[in-house]
Formats: structure tokens, sequence, C-alpha cells
């Protein structure tokens, strides 16, 4: 059976691009799927594609078990999107944007204004909630927009690169938000091209370059897949280098790699912090003294580059992604987007989820 | 189709009603939006009336005493003859608004927010054409207070004077659509803005708006007849009673059947630019 978001095959070209190059996604009801690539690399063309506001080429999309293609309007009520602009008005209060959301959403006039209420409060917007949002900070925007996205406690979320921009300490709270709601049952696809957020959210990664996914797996599991973990000491005297190079012979897996220059050796080991410990006390007892020493896993940003010969983004820049068109591609107004279809029955019940999430 | 057509539960209040039903109401959700930022931007209407006010002060007291209009030679004639011209040009300068407006929504990303939600198609650009038709009524009240301060006087009875505004509010609801197709296919709200003003001045100007057409040399002069822009000026001179004496109506049929032809020339643009805008917005990306 496919996950609540399932895609195969999907195409999207923009001109000569093709923002999208046969994208197949599978993400089982209730996870995270982190889509992690540099800028231009397709992930906002792919959100875009699973949310109705592009129309594939080709491929077939299926979003909360709705063909996304034949039924948008479907798709529409099942999802909430969260986009890489807060895109909130900024003239009216967080109570008013939240309100004219939830009656868009078909909600009645009284409904959409206590699920207002109560997303305020949620978000610690409340406060904030009857002030026009211009005068909100950035963080708060983002969050507003998230609440946005959560009006109707959709089973299927999508947030294209949710903390673009965002200070670390705005970062570290919208992560809480998000693994709070995820903790609700809630599937999520998230875009990012901070490495981090990829691990620090998703239950699994899908490496995106060039509109086709070149890998996917576990963070564990990428990283594996670039070399497993290695011991790295820094010897306090470079007369020590060979000594130690001899110990971490005898502890490794493979070559020690010695850089002189800094007194550094690195060697592939299996074994974790149980074998660290063994290194040190070995170490000690030949009389080695070292100044740092720990057992270093791949990150993501290796695995990047392992993967695609090039570096994802300057992790810092958050400014990257603020302006221009997100996925370089040019002419995206083009197309159509096919959003006949009927409706058939609107009501659904997330009720639990809502509690649970609101909790 | 699980996910949507097994779980009955109702925690989601849902409005009930038809297709029709709904696109009334989502429009006026998003018309009360416009409303209350036009309400907290009050510069906006500041600013778009100030242009008119400048036009009638600058027509009535510097070019008025040199035009001519019909046989009459008295500053009063023109005065009258001109405010059916600024009305008119005063509302389709909605264009420029609605343009911006919603260039301004596809940048900051909420016409995506818009896109994704289950809501009637049209009814953001709906929404947006209304909120700038209660804009463009605002204007015209304050602007017929000032006209009627510099000495503009209606000869007909109520329900024709109000006729013409009627007429007047048609048009500006008219040309907001365009306006709104132009900010649908503009990359900024810049470009909206210009892109919706440049072409009203030869519009605006190339009409009976400010004189006589029949003087005009006889290519621009058939422009200028059946300029759905004079259609409406020469109904709304008619029906506030402000044709010159001695004025000669040019035999074009527009300018014989004014009303009719204003009337006319408004649905058609409504038509063929909402269908225009509401497919462009289908597609439209930020």
């Amino acid at each position: 059976m496919p996950g609540a978001i399932y895609a195969e095959g999907l195409v999207k070209t923009f001109g000569d691009v093709r923002a999208l190059d046969g994208v197949d996604l599978d993400v089982p009801e209730g996870t995270v799927l982190g889509l992690l690539g540099p800028n231009g690399a397709g992930k906002t063309t792919a959100v875009r594609c699973l949310t109705t506001l592009l129309r594939p080429d080709s491929g077939r999309a299926v979003v909360a078990g709705i063909d996304v293609v034949k039924n948008p309007d479907a798709v529409r009520r099942s999802v909430g999107l969260s986009g890489q602009f807060a895109a909130v008005d900024e003239y009216l209060t967080g109570r008013e944007n939240l309100q004219m959301v939830g009656r868009l959403y078909q909600m009645k006039a009284k409904a959409a204004k206590v699920r207002a209420g109560e997303l305020l409060e949620q978000f610690h917007l409340a406060e904030a909630g009857d002030r026009p949002a211009k005068t909100y900070s950035g963080g708060m925007r983002r969050r507003l927009d998230l609440a946005a996205a959560l009006v109707v406690s959709p089973p299927v979320m999508f947030m294209d690169e949710p903390t673009t921009g965002l200070d670390p300490r705005n970062r570290q709270q919208l992560w809480e938000v998000i693994k709070q709601l995820v903790s609700g049952g809630t599937t999520l696809l998230l875009t990012t091209q901070y490495l981090e957020e990829a691990d620090h959210l998703a239950h699994d990664i899908a490496v995106v370059d060039h509109g086709r996914v070149i890998a996917r797996g576990t963070s564990d599991q990428l990283k594996a897949r670039t070399g497993g973990e290695r011991v790295e000491v820094v010897v306090h005297e470079r007369d020590h280098l060979t000594t130690a190079s001899q110990v971490l012979h005898g502890f490794g897996k493979g070559e020690v790699t010695t850089d002189d220059h800094i007194r550094r050796l690195t060697v592939p080991v299996t074994g974790g912090a149980k074998l660290l410990a063994e290194v040190i006390r070995e170490l000690d007892a030949r009389g080695i003294e070292i100044d740092d020493i720990g057992l270093r896993r791949p990150t993501l940003d290796d695995v990047f580059l392992s993967l695609t010969g090039h570096v994802a983004e300057e992790d810092t820049d958050g400014t990257a992604d603020d302006s221009g068109d997100p996925d370089g591609a040019d002419g995206p107004r083009s197309g159509s987007s096919g959003s006949s279809g009927g409706s058939g029955s609107t009501s659904r019940s997330r009720s639990s989820r809502r509690k649970e999430a609101t909790k | 189709m699980s996910a949507v057509t097994d779980t009955a539960g109702n925690q989601v209040p849902l409005r009930p009603g038809s297709a029709i039903g709904q696109s009334v109401r989502d429009s006026l959700v998003v018309a009360q939006r416009n409303l209350i930022r036009m309400a907290r931007i009050p510069e906006m209407l500041i600013f778009g009336l100030i242009q008119p006010i400048m036009f009638v002060v600058l027509f009535t007291y510097v070019f008025g005493g040199s035009i001519q209009v019909g046989s009459s030679t008295s500053t009063q004639a023109y005065r009258e003859f001109l405010m059916a011209g600024i009305f008119a040009q005063t509302v389709t300068f909605a264009t420029a608004g609605a343009g911006a407006g919603i260039a301004d929504d596809m940048h900051k990303g909420l016409i995506d927010r818009f896109r994704s939600l289950p809501m009637a198609r049209g009814a953001v650009l709906t929404g947006r054409t209304l909120a700038d038709l209660v804009q463009s009524a605002l204007t015209l009240i304050v602007l017929a207070v000032v006209a009627v301060l510099v000495g503009w006087r209606t000869h007909e009875n109520l329900g024709k004077v109000l006729a013409a505004f009627g007429l007047l509010l048609l048009l500006g609801y008219a040309f907001s659509w365009i306006g709104a197709l132009i900010g649908l296919s503009v990359r900024t709200p810049e470009a909206a803005t210009s892109g919706g003003l440049i072409w009203l001045f030869p519009l605006t100007f190339i009409s009976n708006a400010f004189v006589d057409a029949n003087q005009m040399p006889t290519f621009l002069r058939h422009v200028a007849e059946w300029n759905p822009f004079s259609a409406n000026v020469q109904a709304c001179r008619e029906l506030f009673g402000n044709l010159p004496p001695g004025f000669q109506a040019s035999d074009a049929w527009p300018m014989q059947h004014p009303v009719w032809a204003s009337l006319m020339w408004s649905v058609l643009i409504i038509v063929a630019f909402r269908t225009l805008a509401v497919r462009k917005y289908r597609s439209a990306t930020a």
C-alpha cells in the first residue's frame, strides 16, 4: 500500500530546464521525509506538484490516498502547506489571518474563530494575536504561517524550507513545534538545504540533485554509505605520531591517515564508544599525551559531497533563498494546473490527532 | 480515497452548499480581507484621491477658460462638461490598484497559500475586484463633493444621476479585471503599477473626456468615438444633464446610444478579462 505521500516518475519542465526529472517518493503515514538538496535541485517544484500548485508534465502523485492531478480539490482539503515565504497578510492581525484561512477551508465563521484562538495559543502567539502581522518578528511570522497551514489539522503537511532565514534560536523553536506536530501523527514532507535540519527532524531522507532523487535512506544509512565511523586523535607532541599510529593501526579497520601539520591521526573503526575507551587506555599506557580524541561519524555534508561531488550549501547563509526564484527555474508561469473535478465527501475526522497536537 | 471518505466524523465543521454559494462566500471572505487592508492603509485611499482632485482644480481653473465646448463659451459649461470625464478617469485608475495588489500577493506568496486551499477558483480575484469597487465608490463620493464645491451641478432627476454613478462603478469594476490580469502577468508589484497606468493615459485622453471629440483629426475622432471610455463619459453627461448648449453628438452609434454602449462595453470587458484572469490565476506562480 502506498504511503500518505506517494510519487512515481514525476517530471516537470520549465522551458529547457528539467526541474523534476523523474522523482519517486514514498512517505509512510505518520513519518517525516526530509527532501534535502541545494538551491535549484527541484525541491520546491516537487512540493508544488504534490500540493496541486503545479501540474506535473508526467508521472503520478497520490497524497492522502487521492490522485493529485485527477482530484486536486480533494487533495487541497487534506494538506497543509507552509512555504518558503511566511505567506501571511501583514496588514491583518494574526487572528484575522487564521480566521480567513479557516473560512477558506470552508469552516463556518464561528468554528474558524474558535480554531484561530486555539492555534494562537498553541503557537505562543496569543498575546500578539490582535496585532497586525507586520509587527511580528521573522520567527513569529513563520509560526503564524505554520499555524495557518494547520487550521484544519491536515493529515499531510508540506513544509518548504520552514527555517530558511531564521536565526538559530527561532530555528530551534520551530523545530520543537514541528516535532510536536509529528508526534501527533501527521505525515510530513519537509524540504531543507540545512543538513542538520534533515538529520534532526526527518525519519527518512531523500537527497535531490538536478531534479532526481540520488539517494535515500535514514540519516544513519546515508552516513554508512559514505563510510562508517572513525577515531580521530590529536597528539600533543609530534614525536608521538609514529607510536600513536601503530596503536591506532592495531584497533583500526583500515589505513591510518596522518596529518603531520596538525598532529592528527584518523582511522576507520567499528566498535563505537567501547573501542574509543580502549584506544584511550592504550595510548595512555604508552605515555602518549593527547590534546583531543573523538569518535567521528560522517556528517550529511560528507554524504552530500560524496554523492554529488559538490557541497550542498553554505550552512550559515540564511538569505540564499529569500529572494528570487527558489528553484532556479525560469518561466514557471506558463503551463496549467487543472482544477476541475468534483469534491466528493468533504468530512473527515482529525479530531483525535488534533487533540494530541494541541496538548 | 480512504483518508477523506472513510472518516466521517465532523470535527472540522464544513459549510454545506452549492458551488455558486461557495464561490460567493469565498469571494466575500477575500473582499473582507482587502477592505480590512484598505482601512489599515488609508494612505492608499488618500493618494488615490489627490490626483483626481488635482485634475478637477487644474482643468476647472487653468484649462477651463480656454477650452470651448458646444456653442457656449462660459466656464460653467466646461466645468459641467468636464466632471463626467474626470469621474470616469478616476474609476479606471482602479486598474492599477487591483494589479498592484494582486502582484503583491503573488510576490509575498499569498496567492500560493490561496491556491493550496480548497476554495473557489475565482474568489481571490473576485474578492479583490469587489474591494476595489468599494474603494471606487468612496473615491467618487469625495470627488463629487469637491466637484460641487467648484461649481458642478446636475440638471436631471436623482434617479438618472444615480444611474450615471452606477455606470461609472460598473466601468471601474470592469477595468479592475483588466488590472487583475496585469497583476497576474507581471513579476513585480512595481511593474503592475506602471503597467496598469501607462495605457490609461492614451485611453482616457483620446476620448471625449476633456475635449469635444468632434474637433479631433478624423482618425483620432473615430478612435475616440468607439473608445469604451467615451461611451461611458457621454452616457454620464446625458444622465447628469451636463451636455453644453449647442453640443452636437457625433453620428457614431456609441455616441448616439451611450448608455447602452457603456453597459455593453463594461459587460464585455468583465466577461473577457474575468475569463482570462481566472485562467491565469489557476496556473499562476510566484
